[in-house]
């Protein structure tokens, strides 16, 4: 890389630039509003949101628009993985040793994410925690030497992927369907909507990380194994 | 404030920023990967600090351990195309 580009020039400057316009953002938030905070509001209506965990009421319930789009991101994130090629190849088996030690770890991955995802509702945890130990028990396998991270055929890894997403639009079209805004729960349903659309996020995270780690879309079984 | 715990804050501000210097000016990019794991690690504590332990996770488990495995594995290839 040489200094005579001025591209070299032109990336510090426009990020710096960037920078700045995000500290003004940042203390014009801070200093400019005078009334009533958000916060406040939020954690007094925390009671009626279907999660005891202030933080899940306000990533599953009063700002879910938001998380919905999350989920967006990530199923667009893999298929731009998924565009760029097929996946390296699967990296060699591992020695008895480490085999054995993978097979005590990923279901201890997969039990602490289950755990992650129910305690979300109560205290600090929540799909996106739950999903990258999953996404985590999937890289393991796939450092091991097992082809495809341990994740199911293309066909059912597609399923997969957009589950989280698919899950979360249809229950909000279906409130709007209803006659409620999208995505606005009716308190006594909440916790279970949230459940669900947990349940899927978790999935799908998992899923997603997992195969972003993979590097390409998927090789078909018979490539493999050569 | 405990002037231990604002010892500790300063210890962990000063080591992150000096982390963050470190992995961005690292010439070698699986070094660099290895200083931005380290980071996101010390990152999760200044989370957990701050009294925001879903962060703090957060941090951890994706920022540091997702994110870094994806980056190790892209310096491997990248090293192996050059």
């Amino acid at each position: 890389m040489s200094s005579s580009n001025p591209q070299a020039l032109l990336i510090p400057l426009l990020l710096a630039a960037i920078g700045a316009l995000l500290f003004w953002a940042f203390w014009s938030g801070l200093t400019g509003h005078e009334g009533e905070r958000l916060a406040a509001l939020a954690l007094e209506r925390v009671p009626e949101s279907g999660a005891s965990n202030p933080v899940t009421s306000v990533l599953l319930n009063f700002r879910a628009y938001d998380t919905l789009l999350e989920l967006a991101v990530l199923l667009a994130a893999l298929l731009g993985i998924w565009s760029l090629g097929p996946a390296a190849a699967p990296y060699q088996r591992a020695s008895l040793l480490l085999d054995s030690l993978v097979g005590w770890v990923v279901p201890m991955l997969i039990i602490a994410g289950g755990y992650l995802l129910w305690i979300g509702g109560q205290a600090p945890g929540g799909a996106f925690q739950a999903g990258a130990l999953l996404g985590a028990a999937g890289v393991t396998l796939a450092l091991s030497g097992r082809p495809n991270a341990g994740l199911p055929g293309e066909a059912w890894l597609r399923v997969l992927a957009a589950l989280g997403t698919l899950v979360f639009a249809l229950i909000g079209l279906t409130l709007m369907g209803v006659g409620l805004g999208f995505l606005t729960y009716p308190p006594a349903l909440a916790k279970a909507l949230i459940l669900t659309i947990e349940t899927g996020a978790t999935l799908s995270i998992g899923a997603t990380l997992a195969a972003a780690f993979l590097g390409g879309r998927p090789r078909a079984k018979r490539n493999a194994e050569p | 404030m405990n002037p231990l715990l604002l010892g500790f804050d300063i210890l962990l501000s000063t080591t992150l920023l000096g982390l963050a210097l470190a992995a961005l000016t690292s010439r070698e990019p699986r070094r660099g990967v290895i200083l931005f794991i380290a980071f996101g690690l010390l990152l999760a504590l200044v989370w957990a600090r701050l009294r925001a332990p879903d962060l703090a996770l957060a941090e951890a488990a994706i920022g540091a351990g997702l994110a870094g495995a994806l980056m190790l594995s892209a310096a491997r290839r990248a090293a192996r195309r050059r």
